[in-house]
């Protein structure tokens, strides 16, 4: 199959795992939303959104692979309102009443971290019933950050909308309670601490919906409400209204304005990556299909140093960026002590950096470990960690083992983190890990002086290797919210585009220092 | 010899006089109402006089401020063009009287045809068939049809067909005060209705020594409401012994009143070949070019002369050909002929045609004067090549911003009936008018100038946003749904559904080949379509073939606070209110007359819309509307008829 076939091929999967993640609750309960005359929640942030803006759906795999349904029963992306871009979080009522499971808790946290570390307003488009009960345990404790998230977004001067289409109760209720804006939709909007059955159960007091937590209650009565919508639409249209009137401006500097599009065709990039991942492939391929175009598009640096790692300088939609991609997979002392200098070379003129992972990890051996290999790496790590200006890093192959680390994996915090469908991201490659495994079984039967199952090896081995292959695969990933969404390697330009006109919603500056790098 | 003249008019003829003085090298002088200061006649005269306001008969009525005019601009002659002032014999008489050259004919001459009463009890003395005058009193059932008319009257105002005697009282009362309106007369009678028959007239041109031209017919037989809608010469029904008597009746009543200068004498012709002079019009003729690319023959430059006392030797030069003229009106044929007003954002029109327009480009449409936006007249061998020719030309206009009848004439220039010379009086009505007024856009091509218009903007949008200009419009990581945007094209809605799929726009049933903010191509069952788009103040408009599809954007959202209250009665159009017959909290039953307003000399009444009371009434007599302003609200009566 050829590279182009197998890219497809898994295109296609993404596309079926994402309509599962747009199909919400299924026919049937969709069919009922919509007879309650309610929008779906994509339909309410299309409508949020500025006409023919874009949306970025983040973590849409959310879920994948456990018991809950693909994209945790909750939408979250940055879309444009009004011209700022603004983080929206909408649940989606036609799962499970939009009840939060441990997976949409990770999903919204990563919403939040997004939007706090690039100072996006924040946008709930509020419709839940509540914490999913059988899984509390696993959202109770944790959760709560949900609601401290919210009001330190305001606290550092990015504003909270909650716009309330339905139920909002309990915990629920302190989204609305936390946010700077609150707009309930009439009829609709049920916002309380506790229902008519629990309030009777507590003080033996009768009394109803409307009473306790109606639209137009908070609106006249208790003040919970700042506008009342007389509909959905009415609703979407006020938040609009907010949004237009925050005064928002963007602390970052604005891109350099007249870019052309990438000297190679962004269509191309189906056939980079080889199906098989042992074979490396030349990243200035994939370059040259991403960044600005133009008679230097990239300026490489150290271009005879540490081949194994291409290091250099572009633009993106106008942004000036630095760009470390791995060459030949494996990361020797050479480019892990270039790629820290690298890194320190954009902190000192902030410069906001991309890594493009193909990476099977730092070298070992003998050789490698006297020449000073876990020196090197560390350099390379503590400059990805200490670095300030913003990160961005896609996975288009291999990320295994501490070069994962290195090339700013999930735990270096880039700001945005996506995945193309051949990417595989694991402590080290399946047949490795298995192989390892029988090592030491082997060595640990021999120490004991017991015979070796050869048989159970051989059975132990392949499944080890499937599951760590499994586990290593981008949809996985994904589910467990370690990237940001899995795309099509053809809209790389543009993901990339829209996270750096985000991430310069903040300052952009480097760091003044960096950890002890140990020489 | 004329040195500078005045035109004491507007519009195309103004231009149309200017051309040839320009063309004699005589001096052009404009005077012009407030509405019309920024119009073309005004710029291209070398000098020009305000009238202030913007009536009739605060201005171009205003035979002393335009005596006046041309005493300060120093012109020594002074042209009426038609309409207006042209056939008041006091105002000729006043030009006369104060020493400046008069470019029609004596006073008493059009006061023997001003009254058209007295013309035809002139013309029957004469020899001249005419047609029996009725009493208005003494109209009977057996009299039925009749027309009203006004005496002083033209141009189809102040008429009115009745065929029902019940309806001859509003008729008569309606037609009073619209000729009280347009000519200061509120003289009507009636004569007999010739349901069918050819409006034929013959123009004449006499010097002051006795010398008369008369020239081939023009047959003017397509009209609506009486108002001429395409003209042509010669004929197509016109035999050489009919043209001979129509020739000569004309020649007798020039000569009966001593007439001097271009004048038309108006016959009906009957099948039969049966003819009765209609009046006389003593002023140029607004359909005069056919007669001109006719005989080759320029009348202007013809009046000139003959006012400055030249003789007209011999015979008229011959006719050839034939040449056929369309008047382009604003307005919607399909919708009652409802004037239509705003700004012309587009206005070419390029062909092997005259065209004589007193707009252009960027000229706003007003509600105050006539809205007859252009003359297009094609002259070719045959009648057939010049209706092709015309009709051809008309297609391909580029206009855009004001809703015309071009649609409808096209239409008529291609419609087997009038291109087999069958089209009499009665021709634009009923059935045919219904299928002649539809629009010559495929309503199929609706959902592609929506999309068009979709695109394009999405397109725009995309580039003029300071934020995200590289991200492709409406892109998705995460495709859901279609994005949608809804128009309205005339009264319906219309929805474009399209989706960005990676870095392009595509929409089901088409294949989007480009996308600009100013022009999409689609390829629309393996046909490529070009769709020129234009953002104006009145909406997006989209070029489809010939037509240009004005599509208005429904907005996304709809503030509450701005929903009008059901039974409002929305002004159909600018205009003035006339007459206002209720008062607030009056009750009224459906169908009564609320109010009338007036725009661009039509009356249109104002009903109720059901039964109930006036509970806001936001208007009074005299005050200007803007379309759509809320103008009342009846409140239905409860239907239970509790309360």
């Amino acid at each position: 199959m050829s590279n182009r076939a197998a890219m497809l091929d898994k295109l296609d999967a993404l596309a079926a795992e994402h309509a599962k993640a747009v199909a919400g609750g299924g026919e049937k309960y969709v069919e009922r939303h919509r007879k309650r005359g309610k929008l779906l929640v994509r339909e309410r942030i299309e409508l949020l959104l500025d006409q023919d803006a874009p949306f970025l759906e983040l973590s849409p795999l959310a879920g994948w692979g456990s018991d809950y349904a693909v994209g945790a029963s909750v939408v979250t992306g940055i879309g444009v309102v009004e011209g700022v871009e603004c983080m929206v979080i909408g649940n989606d009522p036609t799962v499970r009443g939009g009840a939060s499971n441990p997976w949409t808790l990770k999903k919204v946290a990563r919403a939040a971290q997004i939007a706090a570390e690039n100072q996006l307003v924040t946008i709930n488009l509020v419709e839940s019933g509540g914490a999913d009960l059988p899984s509390q345990k696993d959202i109770f404790i944790p959760g709560g950050a949900m609601f401290r998230n919210l009001t330190r977004a305001s606290a550092a001067r990015t504003p909270t909308i909650a716009l309330v289409f339905g139920n909002s109760t309990a915990g629920g209720a302190y989204v609305p309670g936390m946010s700077d804006y609150v707009v309930m939709v009439k009829e609709r909007a049920k916002v309380f601490l506790g229902g008519p059955p629990l309030v009777k159960m507590a003080t033996g007091e009768e009394s109803d919906d409307e009473s306790l937590g109606g639209a137009e209650m908070h609106a006249r009565t208790s003040g919970l409400a700042d506008y009342l919508a007389v509909d959905e639409q009415d609703a979407l249209r006020v938040g609009r209204r907010i949004v237009a009137r925050l005064n928002w401006r963007r602390a970052g500097p604005a891109p350099r304005p007249g870019f052309v599009d990438p000297v190679l065709d962004a269509d191309g990039l189906l056939d980079v990556v080889p199906e098989d991942l042992k074979q490396p492939f030349d990243p200035r391929e994939v370059i040259l299909r991403v960044v600005d175009g133009g008679d230097e598009p990239f300026d490489e640096f150290k271009p005879l140093y540490g081949p194994s790692l291409v290091t250099g300088w572009a633009r993106l939609h106008g942004y000036p960026i630095g760009i470390l991609a791995n060459a030949q997979g494996v990361l020797f002392s050479a480019e892990s002590q270039k790629a820290a200098q690298f890194i320190q070379l954009a902190n000192q003129v902030d410069t906001p950096l991309l890594f493009l992972h193909n990476t099977t990890g730092y070298m070992v051996g003998a050789e490698y470990e006297q020449g000073g290999i876990i020196k090197h790496g560390a350099q390379m790590i503590n400059a990805v960690s200490n670095s300030a200006v913003p990160h961005l890093s896609v996975m288009m192959g291999a990320s295994y083992g501490a070069g994962n680390y290195g090339m700013c994996g999930r735990a270096y915090d880039p700001r945005f983190l996506f995945t193309w469908p051949s990417a595989k991201a694991a402590v080290m490659g399946p047949a490795q890990l298995a192989g390892v495994l029988s090592i030491v079984a082997r060595q640990a039967a021999e120490a004991k002086g017991q015979p070796y199952d050869e048989a159970g090896d051989a059975q132990m081995r392949a499944y080890v290797e499937q599951q760590i292959e499994e586990q290593s695969l981008p949809f996985f990933l994904s589910g467990m919210v370690y990237d940001d969404g899995v795309i099509d390697p053809r809209d790389t330009r543009t993901v990339l585009g829209i996270c750096l006109s985000v991430v310069h919603n903040a300052p952009v500056r480097g760091a003044d220092g960096f950890g002890v790098f140990r020489m | 010899m004329i040195r500078r003249v005045l035109v004491a008019n507007r519009g195309e003829i103004a231009r149309r006089v200017f051309r040839t003085c320009r063309e004699l090298g005589i001096e052009t002088v404009a005077v012009f109402s407030d509405a019309d200061a920024e119009a073309p006649f005004v710029r291209e005269a070398d000098a020009a006089v305000r009238l202030p306001g913007n009536a009739p008969a605060d201005t171009y009525l205003r035979g002393d401020l335009v005596v006046a005019a041309a005493r300060q601009a120093g012109a020594d002659a002074i042209h009426p063009g038609y309409g207006f002032l042209s056939e008041r014999a006091d105002f000729a008489a006043l030009v006369e009287e104060s020493g400046i050259r008069w470019i029609g004919p004596p006073a008493e001459a059009i006061a023997s045809m001003g009254s058209k009463v007295d013309a035809k009890k002139l013309m029957a003395d004469a020899g001249v068939p005419v047609l029996e005058q009725l009493d208005p009193s003494a109209v009977t059932r057996a009299d039925v049809p009749v027309l009203v008319k006004a005496s002083a009257g033209g141009g189809g105002r102040g008429m009115r067909v009745v065929r029902d005697l019940a309806d001859l009282p509003t008729a008569l009362a309606e037609a009073r005060a619209e000729a009280e309106s347009a000519f200061g007369d509120p003289t009507v009678f009636c004569e007999r209705y010739l349901e069918t028959g050819r409006h034929i007239e013959m123009q004449v041109l006499s010097d002051r020594h006795g010398g008369v031209w008369v020239f081939t017919e023009r047959d003017c037989s397509v009209q609506r409401r009486h108002q001429k809608v395409v003209e042509e010469s010669p004929s197509p029904v016109v035999g050489d012994d009919l043209r001979r008597r129509l020739a000569a009746s004309a020649q007798r009543a020039t000569e009966t009143i001593g007439y001097v200068g271009a004048g038309t004498v108006e016959f009906l012709v009957t099948a039969s070949d049966e003819y009765f002079f209609l009046e006389m019009n003593t002023r140029l003729q607004v359909e005069h070019p056919v007669t001109e690319l006719v005989h080759g023959v320029d009348l202007v430059e013809r009046q000139l002369v003959v006012a400055e006392g030249a003789r007209l030797e011999g015979e008229p030069p011959p006719p050839s050909g034939h040449a056929i003229e369309v008047r382009l009106y604003a307005e919607d044929p399909a919708a009652d002929w409802l004037p239509q007003s705003g700004t012309l954002h587009r206005f070419a029109i390029d062909g092997p045609v005259r065209v004589d327009s007193g707009v252009e480009a960027g000229s706003e449409v007003g509600v105050h004067y006539d809205a007859m936006l252009a003359k297009v007249v094609a002259q070719a061998p045959t009648r057939a090549a010049a209706a092709r020719t015309l009709a051809g030309t008309l297609v391909r206009a580029d206009m855009q911003g004001v809703l015309t009848n071009r649609d409808l004439l096209v239409r008529i220039l291609r419609d087997r009936e009038f291109l087999a010379g069958r089209a009499d009086t009665s021709y634009l009505g009923g059935a045919r008018l219904t299928e002649l007024a539809r629009p010559l856009a495929d309503p199929a091509d609706r959902p592609i100038a929506a999309l068009a218009a979709a695109l394009a903007d999405a397109e725009r949008r995309r580039r003029d946003s300071g934020l995200l200009p590289g991200v492709p419009a409406a892109w998705r990581n995460v495709s859901s749904q279609q994005q949608t945007r809804r128009f309205l094209i005339g009264g319906t809605e219309v929805v474009a559904s399209y989706s960005c799929v990676r870095d392009r726009l595509v929409a089901e049933g088409v294949d989007v080949v480009s996308v600009e903010p100013d022009l999409v191509v689609l390829d629309v069952a393996g046909v490529r379509r070009r769709l020129p788009i234009s953002r104006q103040a009145d909406g997006v408009w989209v070029g489809v073939g010939a037509d240009q599809v004005r599509l208005r954007p429904v907005p996304r959202f709809a503030d509450p606070a701005a929903q009008v209250a059901a039974g409002s009665m929305l002004a159909a159009m600018p205009g003035t209110v006339v007459d206002v017959r209720v008062a607030e909290g009056e009750p009224v039953a459906r169908g009564d007359v609320l109010i009338v307003v007036e725009a661009m000399k039509m009356q249109h009444t104002v009903h109720a819309p059901d039964d109930g009371v006036v509970t806001v009434l936001a208007v009074a007599a005299g005050e200007q509307v803007a379309a759509g302003a809320v103008i009342a609200v009846v409140t239905p009566a409860d239907p239970g008829g509790q309360s």
